[in-house]
């Protein structure tokens, strides 16, 4: 291979490198900007019909539910204004618990609940030892019993 | 003190000065992240809600942070290239970039191994990791474009371009977590305070400063090999050869 092909070849890879980037950009800012609506989105008919999208919230304290084969669970995804029921079949990550943010992705039948096809668990930017966790979760029940409301 | 930078210009002068701070700033880099991994693995406490997994944010976020902020130091340099046309600034420009290549990497790799049993995911198309990912194929292909120029001049000129052009990405990334919904959270240290133990955020500032460190070192190191290369016609050069 001469020297000029080589060098056409790495340009056509360095502009190719490029395509991919803007591709991805492109893929990014039209689909993949919101990564997931919520149930109040979902509500307000944003979401995409006809195919699968990702709702995203809060797994509502008491709403989970396991089947007995141990694998089908029963949710709801709040935001708490609106909530969707899902049905997930398969492993949930070790950080799904009631109460605290999930991603589902799948689809919403005719009769408004979510069939997920995976579940994502989704934690906030928090990071403290559990004695603290435990001493800010007292200090804010004894609020609540101070200020009644 | 008034100190004459317009001498740190000349590559000859430069590549002394730099020969000099490579080391220590490699030793301070070594000892930092003795420092600090011993902290986050030893020393900082468990995570309330991800046990013992949330350790990988010693190597994360320094690594994230690293991955952002070379950039713009490298795209500054190459402004100032293109604006001064000064020699010295391309070539700290492309000393620069295969690091921020790698700690992109880095950043993408540990996110991965961070997510799976997290999230549940190794990857998601959402929109901090996407643009990070676009970080990387930036890097890539500044150091293709710049490899693909024979001529060094008009490669630097090309590099630079398209570094700047790429400059746009980065407050994308930074940012994407406020501006659209992610799976990614949010930042723990914002201007309002941080949400993070305090031991946790020493260590995790300290290996942020030890990939500073380890950054300016190989950094260093790598000008001193281009400048030798590109001034490899020049008298002070064919001293430097002769004498090692």
């Amino acid at each position: 291979m001469k020297s000029r092909h080589k060098k056409l070849l790495a340009i056509g890879l360095a502009v190719a490198g490029l395509g991919i980037v803007a591709a991805l950009v492109l893929n990014a800012f039209q689909s993949n900007l919101v990564f997931f609506f919520s149930p109040s989105q979902v509500a307000a008919g944003e979401a995409p019909t006809g195919r699968a999208f990702r709702i995203g919230g809060l797994v509502e304290p008491g709403s989970l539910k396991r089947e007995d084969d141990g694998l089908t669970v029963h949710f709801v995804v709040t935001d708490t204004a609106k909530t969707i029921p899902v049905t997930y079949k398969g492993i949930l990550p070790d950080l799904f618990k009631e109460g605290k943010g999930t991603v589902a992705e799948g689809t919403l039948g005719p009769d408004g609940v979510f069939t997920a096809t995976q579940v994502l668990a989704k934690h906030d930017e928090n990071y403290m030892p559990p004695e603290a966790a435990h001493a800010l979760e007292q200090a804010q029940k004894a609020q609540a019993t101070v200020v009644p409301e | 003190m008034s100190i004459n930078w317009y001498k740190y210009a000349s590559p000859a002068t430069f590549y002394g000065l730099a020969g000099r701070l490579a080391p220590w700033f490699g030793w301070a880099a070594a000892l930092l992240t003795v420092i600090g991994l011993y902290i986050g693995f030893f020393v900082a406490p468990t995570d309330f809600q991800q046990g013992e997994a949330y350790r990988v944010i010693f190597i994360h976020v320094p690594a994230a942070w690293m991955s952002m902020f070379i950039y713009l130091v490298m795209a500054g340099w190459a402004a100032i290239g293109l604006a001064f046309n000064t020699r010295l600034s391309f070539m700290m420009a492309r000393a620069l970039a295969p690091t921020g290549a790698m700690f992109t990497f880095v950043a993408l790799w540990t996110g991965a191994l961070w997510g799976k049993p997290m999230w549940g995911a190794w990857w998601v198309w959402d929109a901090r990791l996407t643009s990070e990912l676009i970080l990387l194929f930036l890097y890539v292909g500044i150091m293709a474009l710049w490899a693909a120029i024979d001529d060094p001049r008009r490669g630097d000129k090309a590099g630079a371009l398209l570094a700047l052009i790429g400059a746009i990405n980065v407050p994308i990334i930074y940012f994407s977590v406020q501006w659209w919904n992610t799976l990614h959270q949010g930042a723990s240290i914002k201007p309002s305070g941080t949400s993070m133990d305090e031991v946790m955020l020493a260590g995790m500032l300290i290996m942020a400063v030890a990939a500073w460190f380890y950054t300016i070192a190989v950094a260093f190191v790598r000008v001193r090999r281009i400048i030798l290369e590109r001034e490899r016609h020049t008298e002070w050069v064919k001293h430097v050869l002769e004498a090692a």
